[in-house]
């Protein structure tokens, strides 16, 4: 997030997209839920399901699934063609904006209909709402990224964050909400194939160098695969061995089948977890890993804070935490890490990472500290490019709507989308196995909109087979207008549904996360499958 | 500050404009008793119970939602206050279910401590309860609203903190009680079963159902929730190595006393017999128990073999979005430096 979870209720209008926020990022949800309630903020809801934040929502857009950047580009269409762009801001804070600024033309309300399904009028109302505020935010999530054009889609969100100067101020920004507990951590501290700890580049010589020496290795300067490329890169014998720790790609990589194929195709599969997962079957070894609440240790939540949580329990038998087994597995690889405390290990990060520099654990005893936090006086920093962009100006980037990689079609005339619900988390490998949970939604299903599933001949709670080009799954039917005509809904937190046997790997060129949100479907009645 | 000022209990305090007279015998270090007013919300007024007198104008007033206006004289425990407060006490007592006992709200019923400290007890005078259904249709809460005091607590929360408007109280005279919209059960509602009202109810109407009979903690530890990236902090009652029960409310937490049914009701997982205790090796197509011993030397074997046979470049990390900042970098590390290859990611890019 560019701001802070402090900030959020000083925006006069939020616009919510591709977020499913009472359901996935709850507490959040209550911050803006409040802050509607007080008459301070106005919501804007652009999501193709119903979600139950649009009850919150002054303004409410349903679009098509995957036609983001259209809809975007016509707010923006409608921000210029209205004069509601922030001058002053385009001049002092960007760049590239002529150039933009011909691209949008062809987004005119008339043509965003024609794509997205949105009315002008409701457009126009969501344009002027949002650029009119003193302070406006954007709250995203997965249902922007998840696509394979995610990265337009961010681009396009921050294009409309810069036209309206919506940066750098409390209530404003532009805010991804990170998905699991320390998504943000894990980027932050290198667990990408072309970063080291802080967004160094592996690619860059002064950063290779440094942390060579500090290392004491020679590292290597090309970057690696990414996860989805891992499995197509063991499904093709280029990976041979693969360390898996805390994670369950089987489960969580689109196209399952595949995943698990590549998998079994390994010489050697080490998986480390506190349960034994999907992936965890296929492995040679399985090491008995801690759970957060039994280790010491910090994490870094969707708005850039860094927070201690403390070791509560024993590991259960003889599970050991994640450092001390990689501790063991270097050491009998001939080459020994030094053995720090959780704190010693942040000392170590933190002359390392010039973002998190100013991080000791003795400063996190009351609260914690969002990066970038450049030295042990500095208190950190609440609202990024506050006087300027990490790259000097802001850049507007000319996105055009393509659609889907996969679109419906006669013989799957269906899109599937997918995502989370409140009471689970995603494989349900923690929410199945936590009894309230899992007693009170025992079981998943698929949403469909009523009047597909009486052209379908499918009632309520009725088991049907839910078809893609990859797959197919069975599970129960509930009918809701939660689910637009042509789209159905499926979470992937139960393993008997497995809904990723069905999603697309379609790749997003450069973020590289896969089109989870939409693929085309064919349901049928029973459980044929 | 242009100072209005009154006088409790004959101290003279300056308020703010907008003081109420409980908060400023609050700031004075003054107790009032009360039932239905909480820091965190709205003043209401509903019980009763902090009645003081006011000699200046010889009235008795709520102090909770009584603004302190100059010149009052208040008395927070003149006889004539004290009688009102334990009038209203035992009006309220009256109407309670004399399950005391049995009620796990226990020592921490707030009505029990003011009755027993004006020397009330349940039994004083018994007018016929109110009785209602368990409601009881989902695993988190438990709601008995025969115990219902009236306080709207839970319903200022949800409204107020929560923003969900889920429960409203309806008048209905003596059957008032906080309800959804259509008395439905909580599942299947606006509720969104966060456990907040339940943590505010100052009686036993409203229950949390895990860890209800777990009895007492010997420690509290602050976690960082296990799920979403929101960051909430969890406290956990632990006694035996077990977690017993899960609040909010820490210090510096970006979640103050809000938490979501993950946080409060899915830490069950920890403590599940499905967790893994020992390492597993394949032998003969079957998982099966190793000493940690064999199983890390099959592990130096299995990467070892394909460093050496295929170059670090055919090893592939999958860090964790689960783990800590200081395991992700030890893994990042251990790729990089001890395998040799940038082949390092994990699964949830945001
Ligand atoms: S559990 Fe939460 S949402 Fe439900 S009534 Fe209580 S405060 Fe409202
Ligand atoms: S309590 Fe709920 S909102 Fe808070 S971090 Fe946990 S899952 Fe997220």
């Amino acid at each position: 997030m560019t701001n802070s979870l402090e900030d959020l209720a000083e925006a006069d209008v939020i616009l919510l997209t591709g977020t499913n926020t009472i359901e996935n990022h709850p507490v959040i949800a209550q911050m803006m839920k409040t802050a509607v309630l007080s008459g301070k903020t106005r919501l804007i809801v652009a999501d193709p399901r119903d979600i139950s934040m649009a009850r919150y929502a002054t303004v409410r857009l349903r679009p098509r699934p995957g036609t983001d950047v259209a809809w975007l580009n016509g707010m923006a269409n409608v921000i210029l063609s209205e004069g509601l762009a922030d001058e002053r801001f385009i001049e002092r804070r960007t760049e590239g904006f002529d150039a933009w600024r011909e691209s949008v033309e062809r987004y005119a309300p008339a043509v965003v209909e024609r794509l997205t399904g949105i009315r002008p009028a409701d457009l126009r109302k969501a344009a002027r709402l949002y650029a009119s505020a003193d302070a406006a935010a954007i709250y995203y999530a997965m249902g922007i990224t998840q696509h394979s054009t995610g990265t337009d889609n961010v681009k396009a969100v921050a294009n409309l964050a810069m036209v309206t100067g919506n940066i750098g101020r409390p209530g404003t920004g532009v805010n991804p909400l990170r998905g699991q507990n320390n998504v943000q951590g894990a980027c932050d501290m290198g667990a990408l194939p072309d970063f080291y700890p802080g967004y160094q580049r592996v690619s860059d010589e002064a950063a290779r160098a440094k942390f060579s020496k500090a290392w004491g290795a020679t590292l290597p300067g090309t970057p690696g695969l990414t996860v989805t490329e891992m499995m197509d890169a063991a499904g093709g014998g280029a990976v041979t061995a693969m360390y898996v720790i805390g994670e369950n790609p089987v489960m969580t990589e689109p196209d399952a089948s595949h995943a698990a194929g590549a998998l079994e195709k390994l010489e050697f599969l080490v998986v480390q977890d506190i349960f034994l997962t999907e992936t965890g079957r296929l492995a040679d070894v399985v090491l008995p890993g801690a759970a957060s609440v039994e280790k010491e240790g910090t994490f870094t939540n969707t708005e850039r804070k860094v927070q201690r949580s403390a070791r509560a329990l024993e590991a259960p038998g003889e599970a050991r935490t994640d450092a001390d087994i990689i501790f063991d597995v270097a050491a009998r690889m001939g080459s020994p890490m030094p053995r720090l405390s959780a704190s010693g290990l942040m000392d170590e990060i933190a002359s390392l990472t010039p973002s998190y520099a100013g991080i000791k654990y003795s400063r996190l005893a009351h609260g914690g500290i969002r990066w970038p936090c450049p030295d042990t006086r500095h208190r950190g920093t609440r609202i990024l490019h506050a006087r300027e962009f990490a790259r000097g100006r802001g850049k507007f980037h000319p996105v055009e709507f393509i659609e889907p990689a996969e679109m419906p079609d006669e013989e799957y005339p269906l899109v599937l989308t997918t995502g989370r619900m409140l009471y689970h988390f995603h494989t349900g490998s923690m929410s199945h196995r936590s009894a309230a949970l899992e007693e009170y939604v025992p079981e998943g299903w698929a949403e469909l909109n009523p009047r597909d599933a009486r052209r379908l001949g499918i009632s309520e709670g009725m088991p049907i087979t839910v078809t893609s080009r990859r797959g197919s799954t069975r599970t129960h039917a509930r009918l809701t207008p939660r689910s637009p005509q042509g789209v159905v809904f499926m979470s992937f937190h139960f393993g008997a549904e497995a809904v990723n046997r069905l999603t697309n790997p379609a790749l997003d060129r450069e973020g590289k996360i896969p089109e989870f949100k939409v693929c085309a479907v064919r349901v049928e009645p029973g459980a044929s499958g | 500050m242009t100072g209005t000022s009154i006088r409790i209990n004959g101290k003279r305090v300056s308020v703010y404009p907008e003081a109420r007279v409980l908060g400023a015998a609050r700031d004075l270090g003054i107790q009032i008793p009360t039932l239905c007013d909480h820091p965190l919300l709205s003043p209401s007024g509903y019980c009763g119970v902090c009645v003081v007198e006011d000699r200046a104008s010889g009235t008795l007033l709520t102090a909770c939602n009584t603004p302190a206006a100059a010149g009052m004289d208040i008395w927070t425990d003149s006889p004539r206050a004290c009688e009102a407060r334990r009038r209203t006490l035992e009006l309220i007592l009256s109407d309670h279910p004399e399950s005391c006992v049995i009620c796990e709200k226990g020592n921490a019923c707030r009505l029990r401590d003011l009755a027993s400290a004006v020397g009330l007890s349940l039994t004083s005078e018994k007018h016929v309860g109110r009785l209602y259904g368990i409601n009881d249709a989902n695993p988190f809460i438990h709601r008995d609203l025969s115990k219902c005091i009236g306080c709207q607590i839970c319903v200022r929360a949800c409204r107020e903190i929560q923003g969900a408007e889920a429960v409203e109280f309806t008048d209905l005279g003596v059957r008032a009680r906080p309800m959804t919209s259509a008395d439905t059960e909580l599942a299947g509602s606006a509720c969104e079963l966060c456990g907040l009202c339940v943590s505010m109810c100052p009686v036993g109407a409203l229950l949390e159902k895990p860890g209800r009979h777990a009895g007492t903690e010997d420690e509290r530890r602050a976690v960082i929730c296990p799920y979403c990236g929101v960051g909430c902090t969890l406290e956990l009652a632990v006694r035996d190595n077990r977690i017993l029960r899960v609040s909010a409310g820490v210090e510096g937490s970006v979640n103050g006393p809000s938490l979501c049914a993950k946080g409060r009701y899915g830490l069950g997982y920890v403590g599940h017999p499905d967790r893994l205790t020992a390492p597993l090796v394949r032998e003969g197509g079957e998982l099966v128990e190793a000493s940690w011993d064999a199983a890390l030397s099959r592990v130096v074997d299995g990467l070892g073999r394909a460093v050496a046979g295929h170059g670090p470049d055919s090893v592939a990390v999958l860090a964790s979005a689960k783990a800590t900042n200081e395991e992700n970098y030890l893994i990042g590390k251990f790729a990089r430096s001890v395998i040799g290859t940038n082949n390092i990611d994990h699964c949830a890019r945001l």
